[in-house]
């Protein structure tokens, strides 16, 4: 019964969307209102469907429906009820129909937010959004089927993946990443309308700016989250591999980041406005492009990606949207081009932005270069290869050292033109204060020169960001004797853009030193430790007391307990695992981590016997915990950054009333 | 500069620098490409060309032969003989063999292939099932090994 309900809906959906994307073609192209308000209600109707349709796929989850042919595939009885609900997005089919549930509210909230206003863009925009469901829908109504009726109905399912019952990480990271994969669609099809309008408004831009903004942020934090879980997980103290999955997220994020400066001069001088939609674009594909290689198996193989039905046919939609980008792009790209308009010298902050752009754009092609190798390789000479982290390191070192520094420059530079003396009054203090940084690191023992090279950077662009930050609040609190609350505030909200940007610039200088640090100085080795017996190791005694097993109606884990200590302070007892879930057999580790603002214990347990002793790896590495510091000041800048002016000016506008009475 | 000459300049700049990338991908490629073989290709292939992988990583897909796992606790030394049913590689690791690592099962071995022909291992990863098979016969392709553990 649900079975049929739920593909109803989805079918429904397709329909809504289907109709949709035609109504909104056709009113765009004859700049018709009418046609504009149907094809928001389809939008709304789409997207209503789809988020009916994934309630009742909760629904029937939360009811334990084996009928159904996901719940079938991922539901069990004796799993706990938050891991059941989550379970959603634990494999392949059902985690299909989430995007599906997430482009429809996207769609939705976009739809809202520009009614009555730029009615020929909107139309354009909510067209493609809602081609970009066609192709969802369709997946999820064919090969991709989470609704699949059951013959055989089973009394019980295995569960869930054992990784998802794991770690809470492993329930947050997926939705985040997806917010900001799905959300892309919405700056693409923004994008493509105005390619298709011919024109790019600054109203428009702005609005393509701040969505943008709103997704990269949802994106970020969804990278972030899944290189912490792996930390904390995977057991063995990494948090980056260069994993074809990784990558794949990496990639859009880098594309989005490029356009995410190259739109502050088209912003503001009027340049560069056809590459930003070009980048956009980019970023959209780019994230097609990981769908695919996360989903359809590929890198298992590229020769059994085609067991799944799902490769080919992504395949195909990436294909099309390439192509047609690619034809708006040379019809209409010309039209878009500010005549008149010029970067006024190399030194200024086009000049540094336009500089940015290229390291941007080489590095995802340096990603991207190092991800698909293998692929081409295989295909060519059978041969299955992966590319190793050394190429990886290797490339992404100078450009990153590279990006830091222009953290530093681009920001502080005028518009337009610069004389030499205030360039040397602007710079002289910060470069003078990042040598010096460099020089006592040498002096204390690195001999990196990367190291080196990275904590001098990040000093220079840490320089630049506190600067910027601290002297609109300072001016404030001498001009006008705020104090410092107030006065911190007031120019977060006034200069929200600016204030966020050098939040997000401190937190990437935060990650880059916390990177460079814990790569350098890491420490590992396994031990085997007898009871009650200490051991020294990197400075830390531990002891083994011995281990336990816990019984969970889904899981057993099998405890190591450890006592650490650390220059005579007791750190408490540490307990890494295994959790062996019951339904599917599978055994997962559970590092114990000690984390310090200084350095962080790692804990993984290897293997408990009988005669006592109990293995585990030992990782020590300074400075971790800087590292989603950093990453949540990313993201915490920019939702400042991207935080919707208009409840903002509603606020001030209420104060300005207020201060007149 | 206009938008035109500063379009057309940066156009030759990044297709320099993805030359550049592309140089570097085959400068760093030697040592740096991982190979993903099953003992029988890991042979194949160096009897082919030993100087073309000499040094190369390998990820060796195979499974843990029966009756060949030893594990000194003093020197933790980790001895046993990877297989795929036809070929067999000696293989060395140094620090504890995981618990789910016991003989007959699936593993990835990641090293490099020493002077002596023993397999010196850095990373033992082990295929995260419990579903035991008997070893030799039903452990079916070892490149099967990869899939489970990649979704790690």
């Amino acid at each position: 019964m649900i079975s049929l309900i739920g593909r109803g809906l989805v079918l429904l959906a397709l329909a809504a969307a289907v109709s949709g994307c035609v109504v909104g073609s056709i009113s765009g192209i004859r700049k018709r209102d009418r046609g504009g308000d149907w094809t928001r209600n389809l939008t709304f109707a789409f997207g209503s469907f789809m988020v009916m349709a994934t309630l009742l796929m909760e629904y029937a989850l939360i009811t334990h429906d084996f009928s159904v042919g996901y719940v079938a595939q991922v539901g069990s009885l004796s799993t706990p009820l938050h891991i059941t609900i989550v379970s959603l997005w634990s494999a392949l089919e059902g985690s299909i129909l989430f995007w599906g549930f997430v482009l429809g509210i996207y769609a939705m909230v976009f739809a809202w937010t520009t009614r009555g206003r730029h009615p020929q863009h909107t139309a354009y925009s909510l067209a493609v959004l809602l081609g970009v469901a066609v192709f969802f829908c369709f997946l999820v109504a064919s090969v991709a089927d989470p609704f699949a009726a059951v013959e055989v109905v089973p009394p019980d399912g295995p569960g869930p993946n054992p990784l998802l019952q794991n770690h809470v990480l492993m329930i947050i990271h997926p939705p985040a990443l997806y917010l900001g994969f799905v959300g892309m669609s919405v700056p693409f099809a923004m994008a493509c309308s105005a390619l298709l309008a011919g024109r790019l408004d600054a109203a428009w831009m702005q609005m393509l700016r701040r969505w943008t903004l709103l997704v990269w942020s949802f994106l970020t934090l969804g990278i972030l989250l899944g290189g912490w879980w792996s930390y904390e997980v995977l057991g063995w103290g990494g948090y980056w591999a260069w994993d074809p999955v990784e990558n794949a997220s990496f990639m859009p994020w880098l594309a989005a980041t490029a356009f995410l400066h190259s739109a502050m001069v088209t912003a503001r001088k009027g340049l560069f406005s056809g590459w930003s939609l070009v980048l956009v674009i980019a970023s959209f594909l780019l994230t097609l492009l990981g769908t695919f290689m996360t989903r359809s198996g590929v890198f298992n193989s590229v020769h059994s990606f085609t067991q799944s039905p799902i490769g080919p046919v992504f395949l195909v939609f990436i294909a099309i949207v390439l192509v047609f980008s690619v034809i708006l792009l040379s019809a209409r790209l010309d039209t878009l081009a500010a005549k008149d308009a010029s970067i006024g010298s190399a030194v200024s902050r086009e000049g540094s932005f336009l500089l940015n752009n290229l390291l941007f754009v080489c590095f995802t092609f340096t990603v991207l270069l190092g991800t698909l190798y293998p692929l081409i390789v295989e295909a060519i000479s059978e041969n299955r290869i992966s590319v190793g982290q050394p190429y990886f390191d290797a490339m992404s070192a100078p450009i990153c050292l590279a990006l830091l520094f222009l953290m530093g420059v681009g920001p502080v530079l005028p518009w337009g033109r610069s004389e030499p003396g205030q360039v040397r009054q602007l710079f002289v203090r910060p470069a003078v204060f990042s040598v010096v940084v460099g020089a006592l690191s040498f002096a204390l023992g690195v001999r990196s020169p990367w190291v080196i090279g990275t904590f001098s950077m990040a000093t220079f662009a840490a320089w630049a960001s506190v600067r910027e930050l601290s002297t609109p609040v300072l001016l404030r609190m001498r001009k006008q004797g705020e104090a410092l609350p107030k006065a911190l505030l007031e120019s977060a909200i006034r200069t929200r853009r600016r204030f966020g940007g050098h939040i997000v610039h401190l937190g990437v200088v935060a990650m880059a030193v916390s990177v460079a640090s814990a790569t350098h100085w890491r420490e590992d080795v396994d031990l085997t430790l007898t009871q009650d017996e200490p051991v020294e190791v990197f400075g830390y005694t531990l002891t083994y007391l011995g281990a336990e097993n816990q019984d969970q109606p889904h899981r057993v884990s099998q405890v190591g307990r450890f006592s650490a200590a650390a220059g005579g302070r007791d750190l408490g007892v540490l307990e890494p695992r295994f959790n062996r879930y019951k339904k599917r057999g599978d055994e997962v580790p559970s590092p114990a981590v000690y984390s310090g603002p200084k350095e962080d214990l790692y804990l993984s347990l290897l293997r408990v016997d009988d005669d006592g002793t109990a293995s585990l790896r030992v990782v020590v590495q300074p400075m971790v915990a800087w590292l989603w510091v950093g990453g949540l000041m990313m993201v915490f800048g920019s939702f400042i950054a991207s935080f919707p002016e208009r409840i903002l000016r509603r606020r001030s506008s209420v104060e300005a009333q207020g201060d007149v009475a | 500069m206009t938008e035109q000459q500063s379009r057309r300049l940066a156009l030759v700049i990044v297709v320099v620098v993805c030359l550049g990338a592309l140089g570097g991908l085959f400068f760093f490629a030697k040592g740096n490409l991982v190979y993903y073989w099953t003992p029988t290709e890991m042979e194949e292939a160096l009897a082919q060309s030993t100087d073309d992988y000499n040094g190369a990583v390998i990820r060796l897909g195979a499974v843990v032969k029966a009756e060949t796992l030893e594990w000194d606790k003093e020197s933790q030394e980790i001895n046993f003989v990877a297989t795929d049913g036809t070929t067999d590689v000696p293989v060395l690791a140094t620090g504890a063999p995981p618990a789910m690592f016991r003989e007959g099962i699936g593993v990835v071995v990641e090293g490099r292939l020493g002077q002596s022909g023993v397999f010196l291992s850095d990373r033992l990863m082990v295929k995260h099932s419990n579903e035991y098979r008997v070893p030799d016969e039903e452990a079916g392709d070892p490149m099967s090994v990869y899939k489970t553990v990649e979704d790690l």
